[in-house]
């Protein structure tokens, strides 16, 4: 049995189903994260496994003890909070000996076991600061401080590094990882960006309209889509829609309105005339003056509709005169020009028949 | 970033607009204090207010009433008992505004207008008639004194009257004073953050330990703002001690408002009001000092410095 164990979990509010029968068992030193759009119940979820809200169906076991008898109080799991929540009448020192007191830890060890968690965190030498008087990323390492300091079987994280910019966001990933790793604590992360849950966890539970779509590690959420919407919520992606026109060993020939028949491979059961999906990731997508035409390829003219010059990619929008488009992405790294095509140029588009992933619909 | 443009306000727009409170406040309240202040070292009059400012061409200037106040311990008194009044009065407004400043925090934003204009109604009526209607409500026929009254009398006590007491002006205090101290506590709690309650819970406090850690510090400045409003009106005060107390709840209010209006003696009167003000100002100095102690952290988790 996992440590977490959560069993047909369902959550309303009034005619809204904010988690609706939702099974999950969270393994011991997982780092687990609940992704999804906001409203897709990833935020009910972990405030359920805190205790702040009950399940009106389905049960939380922690190491096999159901939880729905325990206020959060008494519950061995810290939360961290979006917005922090560092108590700002206290110090450093006093926000993190706050739940040392709370368990009545002896007044001796206390200070030694706050300088230990601080010394974690990196924050040596804060401790006589108010919140006030730290960064933003010093404050959300005080609250992951504060959590850890009592060594909670389960660490709960809602969106805590959504208030850092864009730069000190990375540095607190990686730094989250180490500490992961260091700590060996169950992480139970929730988040709506689909690049930090990809470069943090262990398995990602993707979650949309209160279920889980796709329960996987990164890799296969990104790779594999099992469903349409892990596919476009997750990263870039070209969803080319049709029905399945022949069957041929483990090749499947689509028929895609615009563009015309796009091969893939795939172990899919699905008999010609079904309906289905091919996934396809603009990086898998080769862009070129012209191709060998006897390729065993997918491959399609079209005009450079749009291109976006990002630096160390340009992502170029290609237009199928069958009305479709494509989205490929060029890394500039072999160039010693900005870019390769400009808008308006004929190129031709290809990708292996392994590049793709089916999805029936 | 956006650019603010601005407007330095010129000189003269500046006096416009904050002249008139000015110069109504140095004639009505700097003048007057500064008159008082002199009338302090005068000599009373013989029939009443005060003798000639400049006698035989002398000044007649001294401390004599100075002297008969720190010489007389019965004023000291009369200051310390005022004093025990309004504490008395602050600690009870506290204790009863706190919940009720709590629930009006936290109840839902359609009810929250109802409460604080409930809090705030018993001012559309006047300070006298809401004194008076106490002299009914505590008077021996009042259902309230004939209850208490049967209850002493099952355990063999004599009937005690509930008006004309120091029960009737503390009573009175703290109803008249009550809405001074929901109102700034009120102002702090509505702004305190439910994460950091949610994060006390999540780290182990219970509702006591909740409140005990995290609420009531927070609450602090607000606390002290309604103490000083509450403490220093109720220290000076003289209507409620004149109407519903006794001959011995006479408190310093109403000895300045006799030594002004029956035994005449102005210089003593000022003498009196003088030190009034100058404990009054030390308690709220004390109170602002004691805040700033603990404003030193904004009440928000991710407020910054102002």
């Amino acid at each position: 049995m996992a440590l977490l164990e959560i069993q047909n979990v369902t959550r309303r509010f009034g005619d809204f189903t904010a988690v609706d029968n939702v099974s999950i068992g969270i393994e011991a030193g997982e780092f687990f994260t609940l992704l999804g759009p906001s409203g897709c119940g990833k935020t009910t979820l972990l405030r359920m496994i805190a205790g702040f809200d009950l399940p009106d169906g389905g049960r939380i076991l922690l190491k096999g003890e159901d939880l729905v008898d325990r206020p959060p109080e008494r519950r061995p799991m810290r939360m961290v909070f979006q917005s922090y929540a560092l108590f700002p009448h206290m110090t450093v020192e006093g926000n993190v000996a706050f739940p040392l007191q709370m368990a009545k830890t002896p007044a001796s060890e206390i200070s030694a076991k706050v300088e230990a968690a601080l010394e974690d965190v990196r924050l040596t030498g804060f401790d006589k600061r108010y919140p006030h008087e730290l960064s933003g990323g010093q404050r959300q390492r005080v609250a992951i401080g504060r959590a850890l300091v009592t060594h909670p079987s389960v660490l709960l994280l809602d969106e805590p590094l959504a208030a850092l910019d864009a730069k000190l966001r990375e540095e607190m990933q990686i730094e989250l990882i180490n500490l992961q790793k260091e700590v060996g604590i169950t992480f139970v992360y929730v988040t709506h960006d689909q690049t930090e849950a990809l470069a943090l966890s262990h398995r990602i539970a993707v979650m949309n309209k209160g279920r889980i779509e796709q329960l996987d590690v990164p890799s296969k959420i990104y790779g594999f889509p099992k469903t349409r919407f892990v596919a476009d919520f997750i990263g870039h992606i070209n969803l080319l829609s049709g029905s399945v026109s022949e069957r041929q060993g483990g090749v499947i020939t689509l028929a895609v309105e615009g563009l015309g028949p796009v091969r893939v491979t795939s172990a899919s059961p699905i008999s010609v005339g079904g309906a289905g999906t091919i996934a396809l990731r603009p990086e898998k997508i080769r862009i070129q003056s012209s191709a060998p035409t006897d390729s065993p390829d997918n491959h399609y003219r079209g005009t450079v509709g749009d291109l976006l010059y990002m630096g160390d990619v340009t992502v170029y929008k290609v237009s199928i005169p069958g009305g479709t488009r494509i989205e490929a992405l060029l890394a500039n790294s072999q160039s010693g020009r900005a870019k390769f095509f400009e808008i308006g140029d004929a190129v031709e588009v290809s990708w292996p028949v392994d590049a793709g992933h089916l999805i029936e619909e | 970033m956006i650019v603010v443009a601005v407007h330095t306000p010129s000189r003269l727009g500046r006096w416009l607009v904050s002249g008139p409170p000015l110069a109504y406040l140095i004639v009505f309240f700097a003048l007057p204090s500064l008159i008082m202040v002199l009338a302090s070292f005068r000599t009373p009059g013989e029939f009443g207010g005060l003798a000639p400012l400049i006698e035989e061409g002398k000044l007649d200037l001294n401390l004599e009433s100075y002297a008969r106040f720190f010489s007389e311990s019965v004023y000291a008194q009369i200051f310390l008992k005022s004093f025990g009044y309004a504490l008395l009065t602050t600690l009870f407004c506290i204790t009863l505004a706190y919940p009720l400043a709590s629930l009006i925090a936290r109840s839902s934003r359609r009810y929250r207008d109802l409460l604080l204009l409930l809090v705030i109604l018993p001012f559309w009526s006047n300070f006298l008639i809401r004194i008076y209607a106490w002299m009914i409500l505590l008077g021996p026929n009042a259902a309230l004194a004939r209850t208490v009254n049967r209850v002493l009398a099952w355990f063999g006590h004599d009937p005690v009257p509930l008006l004309f007491s120091a029960f009737a002006v503390l009573v009175c205090l703290v109803y008249v004073h009550l809405p001074f101290m929901v109102l700034p506590l009120y102002a702090n709690l509505e702004k305190h953050d439910q994460a950091l309650l949610d994060a006390a819970q999540d780290l182990g406090a219970n509702a006591w330990q909740r409140f005990w850690r995290i609420t009531f510090p927070l609450s602090l400045p607000g606390v002290y703002a309604g103490a000083a409003l509450v403490f220093i009106p109720a220290f000076g005060i003289f209507a409620i001690p004149d109407i519903l107390g006794g001959p011995e709840d006479s408190l310093i209010g109403n000895v300045i408002k006799q030594q002004f209006l029956e035994t005449r003696d102005w210089p003593f009167g000022s003498v009196l009001s003088i030190v009034l003000t100058v404990v009054a100002l030390a308690f709220a100095g004390l109170a602002a000092w004691v805040a700033r102690g603990n404003l030193r952290t904004p009440s928000s988790a991710r407020g910054s410095r102002a």
